[in-house]
């Protein structure tokens, strides 16, 4: 009848794993998937969700049996067994840890390289923001400017476009006390709400003006700080049409909560209509100097 | 129980004439380090109801989706000073400075800690460097950073309130150097002849760790907050992009001290559960090897991690990479501690009383947190979450599901060593209970409200999370109403509490081979050498009981 | 125990109490290990022989003091790598007078380690000389730094670099105050029927210390602000 305590245990701990696993499939704890790296994202997080069930049953599991089963019996006034170590038993719980973190952090590492966060940032022909062009909008990116015109601005972080091409679309994002404003340089269009077209990279060149923001579209699965003086690039490919929120996510003073917006993810056709429609038309902040042709690179 | 306590017969010493007796002691400059343990103690808990009225201000403005409860300058104050209360003048000063003067001497096999002065003022430094602090709300404003002071918010917010919170941790952070030179010093220095250090009480050695990490870290948020007031009151441009200067340094020297914090605030809480794990299973304390080994490792991995609170920050990419990994490891040395705990109670003999309950509840709750903390160090999980509510979940997971259910625990634990009187069981159990569920009520539904879209800092939110909110905000209510019992039963149990006797737990560290409360000398007569502090079940070793020292 | 030590840390003849007990207050609020009551023995008592372990004690403290610097450094070498100056910035200084107080700072561990060496061999006389050159030397180091800054072309709020410098230089120039004046004291108490003598060496080994360690961040310092 008894069952040999080691066969139980690997019995066990399979049954664990499976639950994990069958957790990890199933509950659904993430906002739909909007862009190319979303689903790869959520990869990584079934993983880990998985494994972390798995652990947390395992262990609160040992430690509620033990409470159990080893809870003392009123007047027993006796000790337990004086057994103070177990060297197989200790390496064992050394190296599983240490190889489910190792395993973590490689399998993250492939995970952070198809979403494009090893690609170098200065390599390729990173479109560089156009500091100088715009007076009222750029005042604040002056010192970018004294900090080298000439060749392109340093991008201090972020993630690029994954393949060699440059993003099929450009835009600078400027971030301020409690908005971010949208320029197309191509186009000269500035908006509010950024548009984008379905299944096209995209690349975000971001800066602040005056505090730390960040930029935040959780059903793209990516963020990046918008930092005063430090350029930052953000790409992306848009894969379900739809509007998702943009979320600052810094706290950047009282308004941090309100400062929203939305990026609209369209198909190509309406979305060069957008383009045509707003381009040389009257821009909602009046720039008398506004350059309608592409800017210089 | 075998051991066999000789009551001591030596005469005791004379009693230092100078210090005030009674309970005036408490309010005085006292060099005795269980005055100043109890000192931390109740300043602690003070304000630790502080902040906890102001997290509950925090979790009545979320209860709508609008900001309506306070204006947002205040909400933002409210949650600067919410997180600086409870970490600076919490969970540190209590784990390291209550705990650590308590029983530190008492483990040593010491009369006091090594500088008794230098202890006295370490622990004055916070009551006046407390109020200053909360005192910012009455005169113009309060901080409205974060406690994180991220520049250039930090210097553009109002300059009052930015000075006094700045100067205000700077006395804070004084205080623990000091406390951490003098743990160092009773530790290594002050052992009683013939103790050795691998004979020493686990928690010793996890206030080793935490004060290598207060002396090596410290420092560097000092000189960085320094550098921060330059930046507000003389118009330097250290930090301030405006000015030519770079603010993603700040956070790299802000991190740089307050990374290691984060174990600055477990490892004593480690250590606490040690030592209340084998006394209420009757067993020895499992791997006491692996256990100062992890604890050293945690140390050194410790002071190389911090760049994880950076991950957005626009730092290189093989700098994520590298934070990644070495943050990963750490999960590695505290899987030893936990499974050492495991197999501790593994085959005891449990009493599953409030102290115990606490420790159970700590390992639980610590160890769902760590595992989102490793899922947070992994570059690409973290670009989704960072300064998302899940972030919030994680660390109060850590933090209250953690630190401060060992809080709990120990104060349960060692009530009879303070007052001679036992805590009442009863509402000792009410207390865990309703902790335990409102604290989950509370933070576990703040893991989805992060992954799907609710930033951290916010007094207004999208109202698809307004149900998840409140049911957060219920949990905290619980919590708020789970302090009742507490402080009831710490009241009324320090009179009418059935009375302890010198050691109730038959417990075999030093602390407990004394009288309750102890005298002032801590023992009467010469330090009792315990070379096996967890000697459960063993033969009586007869250094175990009290032994002439010379 | 506690109570013994109290009293007797009050020595000295009775008119030079007051004083000696103001100035011993002055050290205890600037740096509370250098205080020589016997915080020591209040610790173990007397049947127990522990060594004095203030020394230790301050030797943490400087530890944690140097991390202070470390902090600095780091940030200045970081701005340096990343953060350009806008034009007319400028990492090079002037090196003749930085040099010279490198050198009279040197010379003055020197002279400080003769103080301690003549205390140790009862030369009390010589020992206060000696302990007066060092104090003099590192007011001198003080003077030419105040000449240095006024003679420098930026001040400062005018770059990052200038920020940096003067904000280094001028914790560390604290120190150097801090350690004069702790001389000065010292100097004070071991005159006939002061407090330090030879049977109380330790405020003196402390301040030798810290001295050391002051002069030791200085070269750092000009290895890494002026040199690099
Ligand atoms: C006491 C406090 C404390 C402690 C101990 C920890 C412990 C850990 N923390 Fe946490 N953390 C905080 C307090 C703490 N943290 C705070 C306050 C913040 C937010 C600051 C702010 O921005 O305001 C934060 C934020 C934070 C971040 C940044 C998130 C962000 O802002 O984007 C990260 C990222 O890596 C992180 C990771 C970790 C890890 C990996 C651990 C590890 O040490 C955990 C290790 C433990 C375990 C893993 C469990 C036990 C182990 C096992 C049972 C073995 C088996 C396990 C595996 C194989 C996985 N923490
Ligand atoms: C270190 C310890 C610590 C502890 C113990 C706590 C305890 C609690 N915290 Fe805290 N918290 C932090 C550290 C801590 N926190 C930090 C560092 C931050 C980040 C700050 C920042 O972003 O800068 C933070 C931020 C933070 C937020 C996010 C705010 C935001 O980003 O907008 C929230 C929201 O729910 C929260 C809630 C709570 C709650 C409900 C408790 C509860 O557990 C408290 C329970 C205790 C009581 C309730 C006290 C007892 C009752 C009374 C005194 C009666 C009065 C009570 C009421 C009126 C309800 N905390
Ligand atoms: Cu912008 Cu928060
Ligand atoms: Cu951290």
């Amino acid at each position: 009848m008894p069952i040999p305590a080691a066969i139980l245990t690997l019995g066990l701990s399979v049954v664990l794993v499976l639950v994990g696993l069958w957790v990890g499939q199933n509950v659904n704890m993430l906002p739909i998937d909007a862009s190319a790296n979303a689903p790869v994202y959520d990869e990584l997080f079934q993983v880990l969700f998985s494994i972390g069930t798995s652990l947390l049953l395992g262990i609160v599991g040992l430690l509620i049996y033990s409470l159990v089963r080893y809870r003392r019996v009123a007047g027993d006034t006796g000790d337990g067994l004086p057994i103070e170590g177990n060297l197989p038993l200790e390496i064992f719980w050394t190296a599983v840890p240490a190889i489910v973190v190792l395993f973590i952090g490689i399998y993250s590492y492939d995970i952070y390289e198809r979403m494009g966060g090893m690609a170098p940032l200065n390599d390729h022909s990173v479109h560089v923001m156009q500091a100088s062009a715009d007076s009222s909008i750029a005042a604040g990116m002056a010192m970018e400017a004294s900090q080298g015109s000439g060749g392109p601005a340093r991008i201090w972080g972020g993630i690029s476009p994954t393949g060699s091409g440059a993003a099929a679309v450009n835009v600078d994002v400027t971030a301020m006390q409690f908005a971010f404003i949208f320029r197309y340089p191509e186009s000269g269009i500035i908006s509010g709400e950024l548009h984008v077209p379905v299944g096209q990279t995209v690349a975000l060149n971001m800066e602040a003006k005056d505090v730390i923001h960040a930029f935040w579209v959780p059903q793209f699965r990516l963020k990046q700080d918008v930092i005063p003086g430090q350029p930052t690039l953000l790409s992306f490919t848009a894969t379900k049409e739809g509007r998702y929120p943009i979320i600052c996510a810094e706290l950047c003073g009282p308004y941090h909560g309100g400062m929203r917006s939305t990026v609209v993810v369209e198909d190509p056709e309406t979305y060069s209509t957008w383009v045509t429609k707003n381009s040389p038309a009257p821009l909602p902040v009046s720039v008398s100097s506004a350059p309608s042709a592409p800017l210089q690179s | 129980m075998t051991l066999t306590l000789s009551p001591p017969t030596a005469t005791p010493e004379p009693q230092a004439p100078l210090q005030p007796q009674g309970w005036l002691r408490y309010f005085s400059f006292s060099v005795d380090h269980k005055v100043i343990g109890l000192q931390y103690l109740v300043c602690g808990f003070i304000f630790y109801f502080i902040g906890g009225a102001l997290a509950g201000m925090i979790r009545t403005e979320l209860w709508t989706p609008l900001s309506d409860f306070m204006p947002r300058e205040t909400y933002n104050e409210v949650l600067t000073m919410h997180g600086t209360v409870m970490i600076f003048l919490w969970i540190v000063p209590v784990v390291n400075g209550a705990f650590g003067n308590y029983l530190i001497p008492f483990y040593v096999g010491a009369r006091d800690m090594a500088f008794p002065r230098l202890n006295a003022v370490a622990f004055w430094l916070i009551p006046p460097a407390g109020l200053l602090l909360i005192s910012s709300y009455f005169i113009g404003s309060a901080s409205q950073s974060g406690w994180t002071a991220y520049p250039p918010l930090s210097l553009t917010t109002p300059a009052t309130g930015q000075v006094i919170w700045i100067l205000s941790v700077l006395l804070l952070g004084g205080s623990s150097i000091f406390g951490g030179i003098n743990f160092i010093a009773t530790i290594l220095k002050l052992r009683r002849p013939g103790l050795k250090l691998l004979q020493l009480p686990m928690f010793c050695w996890a206030l080793l760790g935490t004060s290598i990490l207060v002396v090596l870290s410290t420092p560097v948020l000092a000189g960085t907050l320094v550098l921060l007031s330059f930046d507000i009151i003389a118009h330097t441009g250290f930090f301030n992009p405006a000015l030519g200067g770079n603010a993603v340094v700040y956070q790299h020297l802000f991190w740089f001290y307050s990374h290691p914090a984060v174990y600055i605030m477990v490892l004593p809480a480690f250590g606490l559960v040690s030592e209340i794990l084998p006394v209420h299973a009757r067993k020895p304390l499992f791997g006491y090897i692996t256990m100062v080994y992890s604890i050293l490792a945690i140390v050194v991995l410790g002071l190389v991690v911090w760049a994880h609170h950076m991950f957005t920050s626009g730092t290189p990419p093989w700098m994520r990479l590298f934070f990644t990994i070495a943050t990963s490891l750490i999960a590695v040395p505290t899987g030893i501690k936990f499974f050492n705990w495991l197999a501790t109670l593994w085959g005891g003999k449990i009493a599953l009383n409030t102290a115990m309950l606490f420790s159970c509840g700590f390992i639980v709750n610590f160890v769902f947190g760590g595992i989102t903390g490793v899922a947070l160090a992994q570059v690409p999980f973290d670009i989704h979450v960072h300064d998302t509510y899940f972030v919030v979940a994680h660390f109060h997971y850590i933090v209250y599901g953690g630190t401060v259910f060992v809080i709990f625990g120990s104060v349960y634990h060692w009530y009879p060593k303070f007052t001679g009187r036992m805590a009442n069981e009863t509402l000792g159990r009410l207390h865990f209970v309703l902790t335990f569920i409102g604290f989950n009520l509370c933070f576990a539904p703040q893991h989805w409200l992060g992954l799907n879209g609710m930033p951290r800092r916010v007094a207004e939110y999208d109202p698809q999370f307004t149900f998840i909110n409140q049911l957060s905000s219920v949990g905290a209510l619980l919590m708020a109403i789970s302090t009742l019992p507490f402080l009831i039963n710490m009241v009324y149990s320090a009179f009418a509490g059935e009375k302890a006797g010198d050691n109730p737990w038959r417990a075999l560290t030093p602390e407990w081979l004394t009288s309750s409360p102890p005298p002032v000398e801590n023992w009467k007569g010469p330090a009792p050498l315990v070379t096996h502090p967890y000697g459960y079940g063993e033969a009586p070793k007869p250094q175990t009981a009290v032994a002439s020292s010379t | 125990m506690t109570s013994s030590s109290v009293p007797s840390s009050i020595s000295g003849s009775a008119e030079s109490q007051a004083v000696s007990q103001a100035l011993s207050q002055a050290v205890a609020v600037a740096l509370p290990l250098v205080d020589s009551s016997h915080d020591a023995e209040a610790g173990h008592g007397d049947e127990e022989g522990h060594g004095d372990f203030r020394l230790f004690g301050l030797a943490t403290f400087l530890v944690a003091d140097g991390m202070t610097f470390a902090g600095f450094f780091a940030a200045y070498l970081t701005f340096r790598a990343v953060n350009p100056l806008a034009e007319g910035g400028n990492y090079e200084l002037e090196l003749a007078l930085p040099t010279l107080n490198t050198i009279l700072l040197l010379v003055s561990s020197l002279t400080f380690h003769r103080a301690a060496r003549a205390i140790h061999q009862d030369r009390i006389d010589a020992c206060r000389n000696w302990l007066l050159v060092t104090a003099a030397l590192g007011f001198t180091f003080l003077g030419g730094q105040m000449v240095e800054y006024f003679s420098l072309p930026f001040g400062l709020t005018d770059n990052l670099f200038a920020s940096t410098f003067y904000a280094i230089t001028g914790f560390h120039g604290l120190h150097v105050t801090l350690g004069g004046l702790m001389i000065l004291i010292i100097w004070w108490q071991s005159r006939r029927g002061g407090r330090v003598t030879r049977a109380n060496l330790f405020p003196l080994e402390a301040t030798e210390l810290y001295w050391h360690f002051v002069d030791g961040i200085w070269v750092l310092l000009y290895g890494i602000l002026y040199l690099l």
